[in-house]
């Protein structure tokens, strides 16, 4: 049977396209059921044979949920308990148009076979197709809209089913939270139950019935604490988003602009974005709950900014929420006149101070309307609301409470407080749970949301930990089936087949003295080296990087698995890796003493390091050696030992000096990092006993150079043989006003610093040295760091190549080609590589386009979620020693001052008590806290500036309300002593 | 958002799976002023086809002493895509598929027989929906078997694309312009040899083979449909004149 879908559409130039797709319908599209023999047998086919009827139906049920529900409940579908679900084509179809990340979600549902859900192609069947809207037009009196067309369409298809499966005594129900709909359903006399109703007939339902927000609450009975918060909800808090049309009407005439907000870690009412100012980019910041209005981390904002008389100083404060301390209940919705006030007397000393230090404003601005939510699953606590008691009786330990409120507390310290609506609060008090936000009422002073899952008890490792991989959206389950189908079938006992792999393409470079070097313990060797003379006087030099293409083939099911987790990550404890053990630590790792299979570059190389000729080709390596970086630094360093590999070392040194030179002199900046290294022991508390300063020594530089190079040398090929897809990491220029606190600060030290260009700064930053203090140089480049942007994989063809610029590592083009076993970009640019030696393979741009922007999100979150362990770790240190240590002033606030202990790589901040404060002034000048001596109290005059050392008290105190519990390094100044109160 | 070209399910965008074809409809016999016609629908994709001779080349300088010239014009009519394209112009991409059928029936047709002669096929798209070549192909096969002009076998034409790691046949316009690479194949579906084989897009080679066969596959279902409905179309010819 044919039908032909036909629809006019505008095209993109403006005409009218008339567009004819044809749509064939069948008859052989499986039910789905294991019970059912009519059907055409389908492989897919996964719903159980007998199923126990709900309580009040005669027949077990399939459950056939419609778009709604799966998009605004989908925690509660992946709830383990649910199983047995027919999703409908026309219910994906319409999902995956709303949002393709629920669709992503659900597809990986579906998968499971545990879960025995199967999709229907209703839309396909001959029996269950409905006509589009516009063919029935002309005979029904109002015109269908399309949703209520895929209504239709699922109703269809739970009568459809019902009427199959009557005879196997089986059914359908339909599950919708649409009253309408279940009505049409009832009227034809099809079962539909709205979702509450569905998940109250399941055994355990209460903790589901939480998940569904305010769609679990009983509408039969508002409860009376409910009706008074109503009534202060009617007070507007926040100014209204502007219309969807009105924002892009503002963008198209430049009175709007658009942008992601990041909200800053030390203040959460404070957020900056990019934006053009007077045609530069520049930082914009928005400060305020009303000018943020609602607008939380990572939403694209539209935004208005202020006229230049509202500009603010770049000082701020420190401000967490525990500043405005309220209470849930009636006055949690009121609007909180003195913080509002508070920040207007802010913005008025601002604008006095304007005219003395007229460059260190920043232009201000104000959310008009969201673009784009960016909200994902929060993990944290919640707080027992005022009045609230702990029950210990055993007998009550089966009642359901009645539904409570309580603020949830995020752990990410740049997200506001989340209203939650619970009736186990009981059992949620003290633990971990992840939270989801449902919306943000322009009358509700924090945002609501429904509980989700428990991860552990506040404080257990292991839900911390687990805490900390859901914040930052790391996929950390064990690898699937299908994934380690994908492995080589021999396992650990898979050797190369030296005669028969690759040939003639793979190269044996077996005889070469290859050797690896790493840092201790390292078990996924990327890479390995080695270096030999020639006869004409020049040097060979090669780099040898794990072939994980050779294991991984595209759009296996592994290599998806990679793609979506894009990166290993590494965190104080532990690895999630990307690649199954097997081929990370094994096959793949370029382990000393086995035949290995590896990707080559090999350079023709004077003894200056200039490059006469490149080679890539695959290859077979046998590394004579792991070093650890010590290892070969003594090989370096004594020059006695004259073995094969001794001297082999020795000539790479050479040589990656010769690089490095040229390298600096071509405007390759130094950065730095305060990273430090924690000692863990041995046992399985797995506790951290000590850090340890990451050391950086010549054999470091040594791998890194090459490394480098070799990068370089790939980005070139690739981009010459695929200009329109070549993945490539650029780094773009830094925009300027970033620099503007850290030259003036580094002015008044008397050291002139010149920002244009990168060979510029790297001179300045060389020219800082302060004899008395060794730390000052270290201490400038890690703030030059923080002034830098992200650097960024694109995708050749999607930016002109004048864009491909790496501003860090001075070079014209530059990619990730060195550690494929950790990082998904590097198997990207292997098959590349591959691809352009071998003149064959086919390349999507806009493919390797999306991939790059995953790519990016992914790599920052990695990189955020290890920072985020080293706190968590840095806290277990401290929470039973207090200790004092020297620190750094990195940033002065009004109120604070933010400092870095180069000792332990902590950057926190340091609030001085409001009673010193009251004594202190604040030297808009330069930018410092000073205070007069005071004979009274003793207390010399003193002064906090940037770059200033000082020393602190470092402790682990309980922060914010007892519930709330998040572990919090405080720190208190110490020496110079602040005024007494 | 990207859609898939066949779902987790095994369903085309169209309802059809990877291995079948579309609906195809043959017509003969449509024009009295030319010895042969035909007209071929494969889903949306319409194409008509007249063939005049062999006769007289109209111009002499292109005669060959030993066997029949074949001309071939392509062309696409303006509404025939979702767009209006403006007034008929030379295309090189016309030029192109003009020259590839030519080739195709230079070797179908037993030219031999007509030494200084021409035979003259005019293809005109009536409706573009993916696979237009294949669909000329096949119509002009029907349209010189209509014109009774000696062939060595029908030409049947199929076209088959490469997504993800299976091969899809019969390619419409959507899955035509998701970017995948299209292999076109014409055949003599008696021998099986191959007369025509194009594609303009990268693809490993590795994956050329099942493509190909899937191809062929095509071809051979296109050949039974297309000499069911020669047959049907001759027995309903003897019928209305007994005497032809």
């Amino acid at each position: 049977m044919l039908h032909n879908h036909v629809f006019l559409r505008k095209t993109k130039k403006g005409s009218v396209a008339k567009i004819v797709k044809e749509h064939y319908l069948r008859t052989d599209i499986a039910c789905g059921s294991k019970a059912c023999t009519t059907c055409t047998p389908c492989k897919r086919a996964n719903l159980a044979e007998a199923l126990p009827p709900f309580p009040g139906s005669q027949v077990g049920e399939y459950i056939v949920p419609d778009t709604n529900v799966l998009f605004h409940h989908l925690d509660v579908i992946e709830h383990p308990s649910i199983s047995n679900l027919v999703i409908l084509q026309t219910v994906l179809e319409e999902l995956r148009h709303r949002s393709f990340q629920c669709f992503q979600r659900v597809r990986r549902l579906i998968d499971d076979p545990d879960r025995h859900f199967y999709v229907f192609s209703n839309d396909f069947h001959a029996e269950t197709y409905v006509p589009e809207p516009a063919a029935t037009a002309s005979t029904t009196a109002v015109a269908e809209s399309p949703n209520d067309r895929n209504d239709r369409a699922i109703r269809r298809a739970v009568q459809w089913y019902n009427a199959h499966l009557a005879a196997l005594h089986l059914g359908a129900v339909l599950v919708t939270n649409d009253v309408a709909n279940r009505q049409l359903a009832v009227n034809d006399g099809i079962p539909a139950l709205s979702l509450r109703d569905f998940v109250q007939k399941l055994p355990g339902s209460v903790p589901l019935l939480d998940m569904l927000g305010a769609a679990g609450d009983d509408p039969t009975a508002p409860s009376s604490k409910d009706a008074v918060a109503d009534a202060s909800r009617l007070a507007t808090v926040y100014p209204e988003h502007a219309a969807p049309a009105s924002i892009q009407a503002g963008i198209a005439t430049g009175v709007y602009q658009m942008g992601t907000l990041h909200i800053s870690p030390h203040n959460f009412q404070e957020a900056t974005l990019l934006a053009d100012v007077n045609k530069q980019r520049v930082e914009v910041l928005i400060s305020g709950r009303m000018d943020l209005n609602r607008a939380m981390d990572g939403d694209v904002v539209a935004f208005q900014l202020f006229p230049k008389e509202q500009w603010k100083s770049i000082v701020s404060k420190v401000q967490e929420q525990e500043d405005d301390d309220e209470a849930v209940g009636s006055d949690a919705d009121a609007v909180d006149d003195d913080d509002d006030d508070d920040d207007d007397d802010d913005a008025a000393a601002d604008a006095n101070a304007s005219a003395s230090s007229e460059s260190l404003l920043m232009p201000t601005a104000r959310v008009v309307g969201i673009v784009k939510r960016n909200w994902r699953p929060l993990c944290g606590t919640l707080e027992a609301p005022p009045g609230f008691k702990q029950h210990v009786d055993a007998a009550r330990e089966h009642v359901i409470d009645p539904i409570q409120s309580a603020f949830f507390w995020p752990i990410d310290k740049r997200m506001p407080k989340v209203r939650v609506r619970t009736r186990q609060l009981r059992h949620l008090l003290g633990q971990r749970i992840v939270v989801a936000l449902d919306a943000w009422p322009q009358n509700s002073r924090y945002p609501t949301g429904h509980f989700v899952r428990v991860l552990g008890a506040v404080g257990d490792r292991a839900a911390e930990s687990e805490a900390l991989l859901l914040e930052h959206d790391i996929a950390h389950a064990p690898f699937n089936a299908r994934v380690l189908a994908c492995l080589p079938h021999q396992g650990d006992r898979w050797t190369v087949d030296v005669d028969t792999i690759d040939k003639p393409d793979r190269v044996d470079l077996r005889h070469l003295a290859i050797c690896s070097i790493d840092p201790p313990g390292c078990t996924d060797i990327d890479d390995a080296l080695h270096a030999r003379p020639l006869p004409n006087g020049n040097i060979e030099a090669g780099v040898h990087i794990a072939d994980v293409s050779y294991f991984v083939k595209p759009d296996t099911p592994m290599d998806i698995e990679a793609s979506q987790r894009c990166t290993s990550v590494y965190l104080v404890d532990k690895r999630i890796d990307m690649l199954p053990t097997l081929l990370g630590t094994n096959l793949c790792s370029l382990r000393s003493n086995v035949d290995r299979l590896a990707f080559s570059c090999v350079w023709e190389m004077t003894p200056a390091g200039e490059v006469v000729s490149t080679r890539f080709h695959k290859s077979m390596i046998r590394s004579q050696a792991s070093f650890t970086y010590d290892e070969a630094q003594a090989r370096i360093n004594d020059t006695s030992m004259n073995d094969t590999l001794s001297t082999n070392v020795r000539l790479l040194n050479q040589l990656a000096k010769a690089l490095r030179k040229r390298r600096i002199a071509a405007g390759a900046v130094t950065l730095a990092s305060p990273e430090v290294k924690f000692r863990l022991d041995d046992k399985e508390q797995q506790d951290p006993v000590d850090v340890e300063m990451k050391e950086l020594m010549e054999s470091n530089q040594l791998v890194e150079e090459f490394m480098l190079l070799a990068n370089i040398h790939v980005a070139r090929k690739i981009q010459q043989a695929f200009p329109d897809a070549a993945m490539l990491r650029c780094h773009p220029a830094p925009p300027s006003n970033r620099f503007d606190a850290l030259i003036r600060a580094v002015g008044q030290r008397g050291f002139p610093m010149v920002v244009d260009t990168s060979k510029h700064l790297s001179d300045s930053l060389d020219a800082i040295q302060l004899p008395e203090d060794p730390y000052f140089n270290k201490l400038v480049r890690i703030m030059t760091t923080r002034c830098m942007q992200q650097a960024a994989y694109i995708c050749a063809g999607s930016v002109n190549p004048s864009g491909y610029w790496h501003y860090g590592l001075a070079t014209d083009i530059y990619t990730h080609f060195t550690s494929p076993i950790r990082r998904y970009a590097d198997l990207i640019v292997h098959r590349m590589l591959h691809a352009a030696i071998l003149r064959d393979g086919q390349l999507a741009r806009d493919r390797m386009k999306r991939l790059a922007d995953v790519l990016n999100v992914r790599h920052r979150n990695a990189q955020m979620a290890s920072r985020a362990s080293i706190v968590l770790f840095t806290n277990l240190f401290f929470r039973n020693k207090p200790a004092t240590e020297e620190a750094y002033i990195l940033r002065v606030l009004k109120n604070a001052v933010i400092v870095l202990i180069p000792k332990y790589g902590i950057e926190n901040a340091v609030v001085l008590p409001k009673a010193s404060l009251a004594k202190c002034d604040f030297d808009e000048k330069d930018i410092a806290i000073t205070w007069p001596a005071d004979a009274a109290s003793q207390t010399r005059a003193g002064k906090l500036a940037l770059f200033q050392k000082i020393k602190v008290h470092i402790e682990i105190v309980h922060q914010g309300p007892e519930a709330a519990q998040r572990l919090q390094l405080q720190l208190t100044l110490v020496d110079p002593p602040l005024p007494a109160a | 958002m990207r859609r898939e070209i066949v779902s987790p399910e095994g369903f085309r965008q169209d309802g059809r799976r990877p291995e079948e074809l579309r609906r195809s409809h043959f017509r003969t016999s449509l024009f009295q002023q030319v010895d042969g016609s035909a007209y071929v629908e494969q889903g949306n994709t319409q194409c008509l086809v007249t063939v005049s001779g062999p006769r007289e080349p109209q111009m002499r300088s292109k005669s060959l002493p030993d066997r029949a010239v074949v001309t071939v014009e392509y062309a696409v009519a303006p509404f025939s895509a979702g767009e209006r394209k403006g007034p008929l112009r030379t295309n090189r991409a016309h030029t192109e598929v003009a020259a590839s059928l030519q080739a195709t029936f230079e070797a179908a047709i037993m030219t031999t027989l007509f030494p200084r002669s021409e035979i003259m096929i005019c293809v005109q798209m009536v409706q573009l929906d993916g696979s237009a070549l294949a669909t000329a192909i096949n119509a002009v096969s029907l349209a010189i078997i209509d014109a009774g002009i000696p062939v060595t076998d029908y030409v049947t034409a199929c076209s088959a694309g490469y997504i993800g790691s299976d091969p899809v046949l019969d390619l419409n316009y959507l899955e035509e312009s998701a970017g995948m690479p299209q292999l076109t194949l014409a055949l003599l579906p008696r021998t099986r040899k191959i007369v025509t084989m194009a594609m303009e897009q990268k693809l490993h080679l590795d994956h050329l083979e099942p493509t190909a066969e899937m191809c062929e596959e095509g071809c051979l279902q296109m050949y039974q449909q297309m000499n069911a409905y020669i047959a049907s179309a001759s027995k309903l010819a003897t019928l209305i004149t007994p005497s032809a």
